[in-house]
């Protein structure tokens, strides 16, 4: 067993550890969210999704960062493990973004009686999704590895520059067009509990992302040995 | 081995390439001065072609330097190029324009003094005047290469670098070919040719190496025996 | 600078001779846009929408359309025979590459625009004389934008498997800011609202265009050196 195969095996043992901690603290939170956090007096038991729904937003943000961030440093240094860990960071993000983008319409549609508005967190999130589906099916369409990492993080590059643009668009747009929105859906003052619910859920989700990057990254390494091996007979 | 103390054209160090896990070049030395040629056998996905690409400036090596006159080749200082011409089995023209504008666009990016003098001595000089204005995608397969050839050689590079330039080329149309790269070395220009069989241009190569595994199986000046060389050939690649 | 400057011409100039000679990828992408143009009009309740309602979002929808289907072609001229490679051996700095890319598709793009232009006054009676400088110049602005990126996507997407749905997949998000941009300075001139009103929007399109041009020029090394 060489070296490289006993590392990735590592990465792999370390991310399910990180990931099942994760689901264990997102769970916590979740019950401390049922149980302990006041029902919000407008919007009723509904806003329970809130501490989900945010979370969520929260780690497709921080995924999307990753994988621009982490591409710079790919152009840079060029190994291909910081390709592999970028890679592993947009699957993940994908997978928080829907949570965040089924969510959102189900809360909405209880709270607003609409499935969707343009509000400019929603209209992002959409865009960090359709950003993650672009990088992932250019990651598909190429063949070559060199090439793949090159143009994967190229995009993610091009993406963390255009977010900001997106979100001054959605600014400008909605200054201008004043929506009929009954309730933000963060009310400005939020009981105590209600914030610390929320921080902690956003810890546990940061680190189920963690856990589910280490681990994707792991598995993606051993792939990766396996088509080395591959190609070496 | 004791050569000549003179700075090669072409030199080459270390070079490694790996595509993923897969290491195609595992640690390559090379020098060619003027007036040599060193010709690369190797069996197919021996990674010639790789080899070439580095040496040409198309592909950064994982590890490693090329040097042209003693000058390192990066990505961020384009002049050395200048000093290279590459002979691959695409033509590198395209298929709507004529072959005089597709000289005449070369000679623009390598900024020659007079672009419509270059092009017309370079078709002259493999016989494809008649043809200059014929569009490329109406030209018979030999008069393609004679077209890539003249492509090559437009900015008159003192470095040659040749990808299997043989395939296709029948018997009279090699010859010529022949003729072309031994006055190339009589111009002092330094060629390095690849090809998995060496047979065709065993009489103009003054080195040959045998590209095995990533490494130099065999390197050296060529030896007078072809047949010699192609026992040994064998045993090293498929023994 | 002078020598960057001309190796942009030289490849520009290329690719337009190029464009003239075979036609097929500018006449699609003009005929792409009348259609569009076309279906627009049998898509809305005339007796519900006035055009002029309209008008802004189908000129920059059909804008938007017609672009794609140029920066399709941009590089793939230079992947018959590994033209690009040839380009890559010489001399040549990667960023003056891109820079004669960008210069031919603004070119090609803005062929497209003008025919577009037209055809949208005469299909949908909208009047734009009173606006005509303020409009070219909102075009200009937001198809600078777009067009730096699409040249950059065109460039990986024409290595990859199903290279024309590629494009608009990575390249419609990117369009989002500039469309919406120009779309709100679009309605704003021809409904003759004071400038003061546009300002956001035109300093969005001159941020958009000055940070992609700027990032496009540096980042775009890295899709050609392998």
């Amino acid at each position: 067993m060489t070296p490289e195969l006993l590392a990735a095996r590592r990465i792999v043992r370390r991310g399910q550890v990180l990931t099942l901690l994760g689901l264990l603290a997102a769970a916590g939170v979740y019950a401390l969210a049922l149980l302990y956090t006041p029902v919000e007096v407008r919007q009723g038991p509904a806003q329970k999704i809130f501490y989900i729904h945010a979370p969520a937003a929260w780690g497709a943000l921080v995924a999307f960062a990753v994988v621009g961030l982490v591409s710079i440093l790919y152009l840079w240094l060029k190994d291909e493990r910081l390709d592999l860990f970028a890679a592993s960071s947009a699957e993940v993000g994908i997978a928080f973004s829907l949570v965040m983008l089924t969510t959102g319409p189900i809360w909405g549609k209880t709270v607003w009686g609409t499935w969707w508005t343009w509000d400019a967190r929603l209209t992002l999130t959409l865009f960090l999704f359709f950003l993650f589906v672009g990088y992932l099916a250019l990651r598909a369409a190429v063949q070559d590895h060199g090439e793949r990492a090159r143009f994967s993080a190229v995009v993610g590059i091009m993406g963390l520059v255009l977010v900001p643009f997106i979100h001054l668009s959605v600014y400008l747009f909605r200054t201008l067009h004043p929506q009929p929105v009954l309730l933000k859906p963060s009310a400005p003052s939020m009981p105590p509990e209600m914030l610390r619910a929320l921080l902690s859920g956003m810890a546990a989700f940061t680190l189920l992302y963690i856990g589910f990057v280490v681990l994707r990254y792991g598995l993606a390494r051993l792939d990766n040995l396996r088509e080395g091996a591959g190609d070496a007979l | 081995m004791t050569e000549p103390a003179e700075t090669p054209l072409l030199s080459a160090r270390g070079l490694v390439r790996a595509f993923g896990a897969l290491q195609v070049l595992r640690g390559i030395d090379l020098d060619v001065r003027a007036g040599e040629m060193l010709a690369v056998a190797g069996p197919n996905g021996a990674g010639k072609t790789t080899l070439l690409r580095i040496l040409a400036g198309l592909m950064r090596p994982s590890r490693g330097q090329v040097r042209i006159r003693g000058e390192q080749l990066t990505r961020h200082d384009p002049a050395p190029r200048r000093a290279i011409g590459l002979l691959s089995h695409h033509t590198f023209l395209y298929d709507d324009l004529t072959p005089s504008e597709n000289l005449r666009f070369t000679a623009r990016l390598y900024h020659l003094p007079d672009p419509e003098a270059a092009t017309r001595a370079a078709l002259e000089e493999v016989g494809l005047s008649a043809r200059a204005d014929t569009p490329v995608r109406h030209l018979s397969r030999g008069l393609l290469q004679r077209a890539a050839i003249a492509r090559a050689l437009l900015h008159q590079p003192d470095i040659l670098l040749l990808d299997e330039p043989f395939t296709g080329l029948d018997a009279p149309a090699a010859d010529r070919f022949r003729a072309l790269l031994s006055s190339q070395l009589d111009r002092g220009r330094a060629l390095v040719l690849v090809s998995h069989h060496l047979a065709e241009a065993w009489e103009l190569a003054t080195h040959v190496a045998v590209l095995a595994g990533g490494h130099w199986a065999l390197e050296g000046r060529r030896p007078d025996d072809l047949a010699a060389f192609h026992g040994r050939y064998a045993e090293l690649v498929h023994g | 600078m002078a020598e960057f400057l001309r190796i942009a011409w030289v490849i520009a100039a290329k690719d337009i001779r190029l464009e003239l000679r075979s036609r097929t990828a500018l006449l699609s992408a003009i005929v792409f846009s009348a259609l569009v143009l076309v279906v627009f009009n049998f898509a809305r309740d005339p007796t519900a929408i006035a055009a002029v309602d309209l008008a802004p979002s189908v000129l920059w929808v059909t804008f938007a359309f017609g672009a794609v289907i140029a920066l399709n072609r941009a590089f793939y001229v230079e992947r018959e025979n590994a033209a690009l490679d040839g380009i890559l051996l010489a001399p040549v700095p990667r960023s003056a590459l891109y820079v004669g890319k960008l210069l031919a598709n603004l070119a090609f793009v803005g062929v497209v625009e003008a025919v577009a232009l037209p055809l949208f006054v005469l299909f949908f009676n909208v009047g734009i004389g009173h606006a005509l400088g303020g409009i070219l110049g909102v075009t200009a602005l937001a198809t600078l934008g777009f067009v730096a990126v699409g040249t950059i996507f065109s460039a990986m997407v024409v290595r990859t498997r199903f290279a024309e749905l590629m494009l608009p997949v990575l390249l419609l998000p990117f369009m989002v800011p500039p469309l919406v941009g120009a779309v709100q300075v679009t309605a704003k001139l021809l409904a003759g609202r004071p400038l003061s009103e546009m300002m956001g929007w035109l300093r969005l399109l001159t941020l958009y265009d000055i940070g992609f041009v700027t990032l496009c020029i540096l980042i775009f090394p890295a899709v050609v050196d392998e």
